[in-house]
């Protein structure tokens, strides 16, 4: 489990985070949703450890973060984050053989090996192994990260916006990948996203954030209701129910 | 100018006052400073000297401190124009002629004068500087193109490694000729030795500032771009021309008067533009009276710092500048970032 | 395709093959003894002994100069995540150079003169060390901000620091400065054995410091919050390290001054020649390269042009040529 307990976090006299008391990691997937600048971010990099809380207290399965040992965490909780710029030129396999650093430190081991292996051969990247990161597409180049991740192999996976800068078919499949990291390997994935109805679709569960509140917190069917989407996004949104799946229209 | 770096439109009920107010100080400051100017030095000059008719005391005011004040006025004045209506054709806020390689090109022609022709007149050297001038602000024209407009702190930059390029070939042969002592002395900025006789040249700088105040509309219209100026039916290349060597001119004829004097034509129209915004006919005497005050100001520091000794002039501008400079990258609300 | 590669200790393209980066740095190794033993054997006028020694001594200077300029530049890269800003870009040498006259200023000369020149050296390089890592992780710590920027910054900063140290030679007594200019800086081909061995103890301790965290440094590459989702210690990892680059910087300057664009060209050069991002290959790559680009250069100087100490002017031109290349390329994307 992912506890933050009453956690608050200030950018000068804006909040990013305003007491914000959740618990996160109970199902497969958790979807979190919210207007720009409604903390998410901040949230994840609370999480994440990259920013210091001013208040309250994050646990990772009752591990305070602040206290445990970055190193330690990393084997538990891996964060992919939106901005994903790297200055040197890196190739796939590069890449996701870092996802090995916090169990073996760079030395890798048979085992390491495997984890590296397994990650690529399941996501397709067996062909592009050699290329250097500059050379793929948005879609390529995200699903390197996530191999990386895979191989880091946590128990937790956070996922900042990736659907960021991709097309259509790529969104789908990211989507679709992170389903199967909650149904066949096991993991618990978190992952921010900005269109509703993506959520709606591959989410277990949704978390709403504004101005640095939980205004919303449901599973899907709870949450795709016009009520709570217009509270969220200060806008009229109307749902409908197309082959039994709800979808948002928040176009007019 | 569209999209300069650090304009913000305050409310004009607010800034009209202040405008000014601070408009009334520029000009108290500059005859301040400029009395002040005229009666530090060495020798005693006071003004009661000069009633009770020293011939001595009157002498060396006409001969040396009235030349050294009028020509730290007008290097001081010329140069911030030079920098604002450079910064208006390249629509950059931190370009001047010290950050694009033009003052380092004045300065090789400078050089090549000494070697080639060393019995040359001043009115000589001055005119191969200013031809050095005006093939570094073209060349710094032509790299510049291959730098999108909006990529703002790196078009300095690269003016200022074409600077540094061109400084090293500079340096360079005058390692090789001994010229290293000499090259240092008079490309260092100061006014320790303008006297009556050899500081007419600034004048030629004067001139441009009229030229430049005459076309100052021009110069605003070509700071939105080369079709909004054509759109208005400006001729765009001639406009260019006109400003090139507007730019090479104040230059050479400060360097040969003075040396070097960095960044100021950068600092002086960016505090400008803060206070009034970049209309170029509005901001051209405000530049004009800001720069020869900063001038003046540091002129009269490097006087008294060390008395009876000078420092260099450039030395206390260069402390002064690129700490502005730097105020000016990394403050906060500055769209450099 | 698995079997393959859990022997291998890399992909098995890279082994074996002359393109492997052990066969490039040992190929580099040998052209730098080979180098150094034609610069120390070539024209030796008078004294054979004589000659040796000055010349090992310069050989000796340039090694340690090599190695701390090329180590502390690609570590300096990879903390601030880029490839083009360098620490003397960034006024690195003329803050060494502004504290060195600042402790004459206070201290005044006699005082100066009177203190072991170790001793001075050490508090020289120590006070660096604090000022740089204060205003470093300022401008480097908190947002990030664009890579022209702080070029920018860093050659305005340079221009600061240079412009403030001749401020205050110029308020020195004429004797003080002729002490400061005497002992504060030295020349690569008349390096003081006893800085040289001071600097070559301080170079090989960062050098030390450096090795068990070769592999972190790769992870570091790949930015911030990335070496932190992989369990790195970023704040205090990064902090080390500025502490290391900076005392390396402040010593390699104490010995032979300020070379502006040496670091640049060497780091990049050995990035592309190593082959591979590991600082594993790339540091030990761009101390050699450094080694080679001094002595070539300094032969080719003495023996074709017969020219005396312009090597750093003529590294000047064609680093800022390199670096004009090097920004408007990245600049164009």
């Amino acid at each position: 489990m992912i506890a933050l307990d009453h956690v608050t976090k200030r950018y000068g006299n804006t909040a990013a985070l305003d007491d914000v008391s959740l618990t996160l990691g109970d199902v497969g997937v958790t979807a979190l949703l919210g207007p720009n600048g409604a903390g998410k971010s901040t949230l994840f990099s609370v999480v994440g450890r990259l920013v210091q809380a001013d208040a309250g207290t994050v646990t990772i399965d009752g591990r305070d973060v602040a206290e445990t040992p970055s190193s330690d965490l990393a084997r538990t909780l891996a964060v992919l984050r939106q901005d994903n710029h790297i200055a040197a030129r890196l190739t796939v396999h590069d890449l996701v053989e870092f996802g090995r650093f916090p169990h073996s430190k760079g030395r890798l081991t048979v085992e390491d090996r495997d984890h590296i292996e397994r990650a690529l051969d399941y996501l397709d990247l067996e062909p592009l192994r050699d290329r250097f990161l500059d050379e793929l597409s948005g879609g390529q180049r995200q699903r390197a990260f996530v191999a990386m991740i895979l191989a880091q192999d946590t128990r937790y996976v956070l996922l900042d916006e990736p659907l960021n800068n991709l097309d259509l078919r790529h969104m789908t499949e990211i989507m679709r990948l992170i389903r199967q990291l909650a149904d066949e390997w096991g993991k618990t994935v978190i992952v921010v996203l900005h269109d509703i109805n993506f959520a709606a679709r591959y989410a277990d569960r949704i978390v709403a954030l504004r101005d640095g509140r939980v205004v919303a917190d449901a599973d899907v069917s709870g949450f795709m209701r016009p009520d709570v989407l217009a509270d969220i996004y200060d806008s009229p949104v109307e749902v409908h129910q197309i082959d039994g799946k709800p979808v948002a229209l928040y176009y007019e | 100018m569209t999209d300069t770096a650090l304009t913000r439109t305050d409310a004009p009920t607010r800034t009209r006052p202040r405008r000014a107010w601070v408009g009334a100080l520029i000009g108290v400051a500059l005859v301040v400073l400029a009395v002040a100017s005229l009666f530090i030095g060495v020798s005693d000059v006071t003004p009661a000297s000069l009633i009770a008719g020293d011939a001595d005391a009157a002498f060396l005011l006409v001969a040396s401190r009235v030349p050294r004040t009028v020509a730290v006025i007008l290097a001081g004045a010329s140069l911030a124009i030079a920098g604002l209506i450079m910064q208006m054709m390249v629509r950059n806020k931190f370009v001047e002629p010290s950050t694009t390689g033009v003052t380092e090109f004045a300065t090789l022609g400078m050089l090549v004068t000494i070697v080639l022709w060393p019995g040359m007149a001043v009115v000589g050297k001055m005119g191969v500087a200013t031809a050095f001038g005006l093939v570094g602000t073209w060349v710094f024209l032509r790299v510049i193109r291959a730098v999108p407009v909006r990529q703002l702190v790196l078009v300095p930059l690269v003016g200022v490694m074409l600077g540094g390029i061109v400084g090293a070939v500079t340096t360079f042969f005058a390692y090789r000729l001994d010229l290293l002592q000499s090259l240092g002395q008079w490309s260092q900025g100061s006014f320790a030795t303008v006297m009556q006789g050899r500081y007419e040249f600034v004048w030629f700088a004067a001139a441009m500032v009229v030229v430049a105040w005459i076309a100052a509309d021009r110069f605003s219209v070509i700071g939105l771009g080369e079709e909004f100026a054509t759109n208005l039916g400006l001729n765009y290349r001639r406009v260019m021309a006109i400003g090139t060597c507007v730019i090479a001119v104040i230059t050479a004829s400060v360097l040969v008067t003075a040396g070097m004097i960095p960044f100021l034509g950068l600092v002086v129209p960016n505090i400008v533009s803060l206070m009034v915004g970049d209309n170029v006919r509005r901001s051209i005497p405000w530049v004009a009276g800001l720069g020869a005050v900063f001038v003046l100001a540091c002129d009269i520091i490097a006087r008294t710092v060390r008395f009876p000794y000078e420092i260099p002039l450039s030395v206390i501008v260069g402390v002064i500048g690129a700490g502005l400079f730097l105020w000016l990258l990394l403050r906060k609300g500055s769209r450099a970032h | 395709m698995l079997i393959d590669v859990v022997e291998a200790p890399a992909p098995p393209r890279r082994r074996l093959t002359w393109s492997s980066p052990a066969v490039r740095i040992g190929m580099l190794g040998a052209v730098v003894v080979a180098l150094a033993a034609t610069y120390l054997f070539t024209d030796i006028p008078g004294s054979f002994t004589f000659a040796l020694r000055v010349r090992s001594l310069t050989i000796a200077a340039m090694a340690v100069v090599a190695v701390a300029v090329g180590v502390s530049t690609v570590v300096f890269h990879t903390i601030t995540g880029n490839r083009i800003l360098t620490p003397s870009i960034m006024g690195f040498d003329a803050f060494y150079m502004l504290i060195s006259t600042v402790i004459v200023f206070v201290a005044g000369g006699v005082t100066f003169l009177r203190t072991d020149p170790l001793t001075l050296w050490v508090v020289q390089v120590l006070v660096m060390v604090a000022f740089s890592t204060l205003l470093f992780t300022w401008l480097f710590g908190g947002k990030r901000r664009s890579l022209h920027l702080m070029l920018l910054v860093g050659i305005v900063l340079g221009t600061f620091f240079r412009s403030l140290t001749e401020w205050m030679q110029r308020m020195l007594d004429p004797l003080d400065f002729q002490i400061l200019t005497d002992t504060a800086f030295a020349s690569l081909t008349r390096p003081d054995p006893t800085l040289l061995a001071a600097t070559a103890v301080i170079v090989a301790g960062g050098c030390a410091a450096i090795v068990p965290l070769v592999r972190t440094l790769d992870v570091l590459s790949l930015g911030e919050s990335a070496a932190v989702g992989l369990g790195v210690n970023h704040r205090r990892v990064v902090m080390a390290l500025f502490i290391i680059v900076s005392v390396m910087v402040a010593a390699s300057t104490a010995l032979v001054g300020p070379i502006l664009f040496f670091g640049l060209i060497v780091a990049n050069l050995a990035y592309s020649y190593a082959g591979t991002f590991r600082h594993r290959w790339a540091l030990p790559a761009a101390a050699l390269l450094g080694a080679v680009f001094l002595l070539a250069g300094q032969l080719i100087l003495e023996q074709v042009f017969s020219f005396g100490a312009s090597l750093s002017i003529v590294i000047e031109f064609a680093g800022g040529l390199f670096f004009l290349v090097l920004v408007l390329r990245k600049g164009a994307r």
